[in-house]
């Protein structure tokens, strides 16, 4: 992959104040001096300290220690020499500036350490004009050049305005290392924020602090797309410590009018009490029609009449269908789900001369930067963004409503930096919501248990003849590509809720459901779904290369994953039997964001119908190099743990007229510490590009644990969350 | 009306409502943004402080009450002997992700150590279910209190700082 950075100009070297040697990326005519010196990517100070800038938003996935591995190891200076910190947002220095689907990794490991390389063949080739020697008799170490013959070095400080004078070399001249001279690529990196976490240091969004700062909390309708009729702020505006009170409508959610009271206080505490004062009137009577009850029967009834729509058409299902010994039919459902990041959405404003600058905890902020120009009708180059580091992002932080809010906000109070912060019920119902599903599924297999053909009537939301956002189902469901004789079809509901992109999206739904289906298929078959995988893979190849190979499937990494993962959990083996209760073991595979995961889990069940996860074992193949195992390890965990609560802790969303019913932690539930099982996590190392990891692991393992519930029951879940009324023996 | 509260050692006079939750003194009022906001309902943990020595809930404790009690934040836990060793696991095991909750863990953990030297499996799990991980750092979690426990020399190596 070519990188992005290429088409937007050259690292280009240059010395600014006190003799800091300055590596930074820009068109020709981009600032330098001192205003570079936050642009930068590299910094060499005169005691050879190196800072590295890192570009895109940290939310936990451990970005702000990996992008710059990446440069530091070409580079070639030690990890123990380097700071890293935050660099601003802007497109034309450092393109794509976002957290989502898992696309860091391939979109930067070329990108980030073509930086870092070309800037140490500009110091080589600044000592190599000093020492008037051979660049090619030049070694590099720790962030010093060497030449052996002659036994003198110099470290890169030394080297600045030599370094600063070399011309920008052709992109050809640059030669990355390869795996084996890799120093700090490949090893367990802590993340570089660690101790200013533990030690309780201000990093967070909500953390900002500015003088004269003052404090927002926000009214919005409880009813999705609800209007202000009237409103009387006149109380609230009265109360002790209340500086303003505003009215504001974002435009964000396409849906509705996102209307909102704001009110500004000296303490946000005083804001969000001053609420209660608040008398307003919500015009939200066609919102009011919709429900989550009202979706599920309506669901059923289109299940019950032929899709709307195809999503795949080919063959012949009915034929296929007619000729099978055996057809398996299911129906399966999920709810919506909530992102619940622990930090709540906040975000802080200062509104001055026309122009604005912003402390945003977002995934995705030049997203945000284009929404705050056009709802408040700005340009965008008035609109100054400092990304903060973001305490959870799973993909609402994709949406930046917030940074239309406090823009709006801050808009009112002009030259006074304001913060407004959502309580955790307003984050809670006022999120984009991961959409809920129905499927019809119907498969046929032969007398071998061989799967013939497949059909799914997939029951989800939309407008206008198309599925709305994360509510796509899509054309290479696996196992679609590998069938002669498929149907998947779809037809919508309308909603009110807004719907986003919560990690995984879409697959952390379909991974549940066809895995699930699938193992249906296999036992009905009277084998087991390693062997079923197996059988449908086939023969090692690429399937194609859809979206510059983000959705290209290679069923040989699958069958890598399977076999890794049945070896490392001892799969055919029987499940030891436990005193407490039933016991069982499922599988579950999933191919997401460019990677392969197959997932065992062990359940016990109780005989109330309980279900502890006992033991996880998952392989992943992420492609060629493991960047930062200590981390991978990290985010593999975290999205498993996250997957198990999804389908046990009782997560749904639910919605009563047109407004959502939970309200916090209690009503929305996460996993918590004693119900998190023993992870056991290998890589296939495969000879394709790195991929990334902050979703992939998760799919899998909702279906291997329905499966494993089958197992130790005789007790199919085909509805999320699983309820232990259903599992009683 | 103004409250005088013991926190870090130091007396500190905060201005404002006596009902204020202390959670929200600290972060304003004193300026000590290291305990977190997460539910405002006792559910999450994200805001524990130490009150006497034992993990309470910040946003449930008004600062009237607080005003009563010697209160230790994160800032200033590293200063006990339980909280060192307890901070000092956590940097050696890396446990934090996004790390929203981590004050809150450590200063539960802080809590369970200094009350337990040498919890089991279960007491950590009956200490900690009080505090949500959303990224769920929990395998370490167990991991980093039994590492500080152990009470071994707990270092770490030098790594990049954030600058």
């Amino acid at each position: 992959m070519q990188l992005d950075l290429d088409r937007r100009g050259f690292l280009q070297a240059s010395v600014l104040a006190g003799g800091v040697l300055a590596f930074d990326i820009g068109p020709a005519s981009s600032a330098t001096g001192d205003a570079a010196a936050i642009n930068a990517f590299i910094r060499i100070a005169p005691d050879n300290s190196v800072v590295i800038g890192s570009k895109n938003p940290e939310i936990g996935q451990g970005i702000r220690t990996m992008l710059p591995m990446l440069i530091a190891d070409e580079l070639d200076v030690g990890w123990g020499q380097v700071q890293v910190e935050q660099t601003g947002v802007d497109a034309k220095l450092y393109g794509a500036q976002f957290a989502g689907g898992s696309e860091a990794t391939p979109l930067n490991w070329l990108a980030m350490r073509r930086v870092g390389a070309t800037a140490r063949y500009m110091l080589v080739g600044a000592a190599a004009e000093t020492w008037g020697v051979d660049r090619a008799a030049l070694t590099t170490t720790a962030g010093v050049v060497s030449h052996a013959a002659s036994g003198r070095s110099m470290t890169y400080a030394a080297l600045a305005a030599a370094a600063a004078r070399q011309p920008v070399p052709d992109d050809k001249a640059i030669v990355l290392k390869t795996p084996a001279q890799f120093k700090i690529i490949g090893l367990p990196q802590p993340g570089v924020d660690t101790r200013k976490i533990v030690a309780g240091k201000p990093l967070f969004g909500i953390d900002t602090v500015l003088p004269g700062m003052l404090y927002a909390a926000i009214e919005m309708c409880p009813a999705f797309g609800g209007t202000i009729r009237t409103a009387d702020l006149a109380k609230a505006k009265a109360l002790k410590g209340v500086r303003a009170v505003v009215t504001l409508n974002t435009g964000v959610n396409p849906k509705g009018a996102d209307d909102a009271v704001a009110i500004v206080a000296d303490s946000w505490w005083t804001a969000n009490k001053a609420r209660e004062a608040l008398v307003i009137d919500w015009a939200d009577t066609p919102q009011k029609a919709h429900s989550t009850a009202g979706y599920a029967t309506a669901a059923a009834a289109l299940l019950a009449r032929p899709a709307a729509a195809d999503v795949v058409r080919k063959g012949d299902v009915t034929a296929a269908f007619a000729g099978a010994a055996k057809i398996v039919e299911a129906r399966y459902s999920y709810p919506f789900l909530a992102h619940a990041t622990l930090e709540p959405q906040n975000c802080t404003a200062l509104w001055q001369d026309g122009k604005i600058e912003i402390w945003a905890p977002s995934q995705a902020p030049e997203g945000g930067r284009k929404l705050v120009a056009t709802a408040i009708g700005i340009a965008p180059e008035a609109i100054t963004i400092h990304l903060t580091r973001i305490g959870g992002g799973f993909g609402r932080r994709l949406m930046s409503d917030y940074m239309v809010q406090v823009a709006q906000i801050a808009r009112a109070v002009p030259g006074v930096p304001v913060k407004l912060i959502n309580t955790r019920s307003d984050d809670l119902r006022h999120d984009y919501y991961r959409p809920a599903g129905w499927h019809g599924l119907k498969a046929g297999i032969d007398a071998n248990g061989r799967l013939l053909a497949l059909s799914d009537h997939f029951v989800t939301f939309g407008a206008n003849g198309e599925a709305i956002r994360a509510a796509e189902l899509g054309e290479r469901e696996f196992p679609v590509q590998l069938l002669k004789d498929v149907h998947l079809g779809q037809s919508f509901l309308d909603t009110n809720m807004p719907t986003g992109w919560l990690r995984a999206p879409t697959s952390n739904a379909m991974a549940f459901v066809f895995q699930g289906f699938l193992d249906e298929i296999a036992v009905a078959g009277q084998r087991d779904l390693p062997a079923l995988m197996r059988e449908l893979l086939g023969e090692a190849r690429q399937l194609d290369d859809g979206e510059n190979g983000r959705l290209g499937f290679h069923t040989g990494r699958a069958r890598g994953v399977v076999d890794k993962v049945c070896a490392m959990a001892g799969w055919g083996k029987p499940v030891a039997k436990t005193a407490t209760g039933r016991a069982g073991r499922g599988f579950g595979f999933y191919f997401s964001h460019r990677g392969y995961f197959a997932e065992v889990v062990d359940v016990v069940v109780a005989a109330d119908g309980a279900v502890t996860v006992a033991k996880i074992w998952v392989a992943g193949d992420i492609g060629s190099q493991v960047i930062n195992p200590l981390n991978a390890r990290h985010q593999a965990e975290g999205a498993i743990i996250d997957g198990i609560g999804q389908a046990l802790a009782g997560q749904a969303i639910e919605l009563v007229d047109g407004a959502v019913t939970q309200a916090n932690f209690d009503t929305y539930p996460l996993p918590r510490i004693e119900t998190t099982p023993a992870i056991v996590l290998e890589f296939v190392v495969t000879d394709f590009p790195p991929t990334g990891l902050g979703e992939p692991a998760l799919p899998p393992v909702i279906p291997a644990l329905v499966n494993a519930i089958h197992a130790a029951t005789g007790k199919r879940i085909r509805s999320l969350p699983i309820l232990a009324e259903q599992l009683v023996a | 009306m103004a409250t005088l509260l013991m926190v870090n050692g130091v007396a500190r006079k905060v201005d404002a409502d006596p009902d204020k939750p202390l959670l929200w003194a600290l972060r304003e009022d004193l300026d000590l943004v290291g305990t977190k906001f997460g539910c405002g309902a006792g559910l999450c943990g994200a805001c524990t402080v130490h009150a006497d020595g034992n993990a309470i809930r910040s946003c449930q404790t008004s600062i009237a009450d607080a005003a009563t009690m010697k209160i230790t934040t994160i800032e200033h836990v590293a200063t006990t002997p339980a909280g060192k060793r307890i901070s000092d696991a956590w940097v050696a095991i890396d446990v934090p992700q996004c790390g929203y909750c981590q004050a809150g863990q450590i200063m539960s953990a802080s809590a369970l150590l200094q009350q337990n030297p040498h919890p089991g499996d279960s007491d950590i799990d009956a200490a900690m279910s009080g505090n949500i991980c959303r990224c769920a750092t929990y395998i370490r979690i167990r991991a980093a209190i039994k590492l500080a426990a152990e009470s071994k020399a707990v270092e770490s190596r030098a790594v990049p700082h954030a600058a």
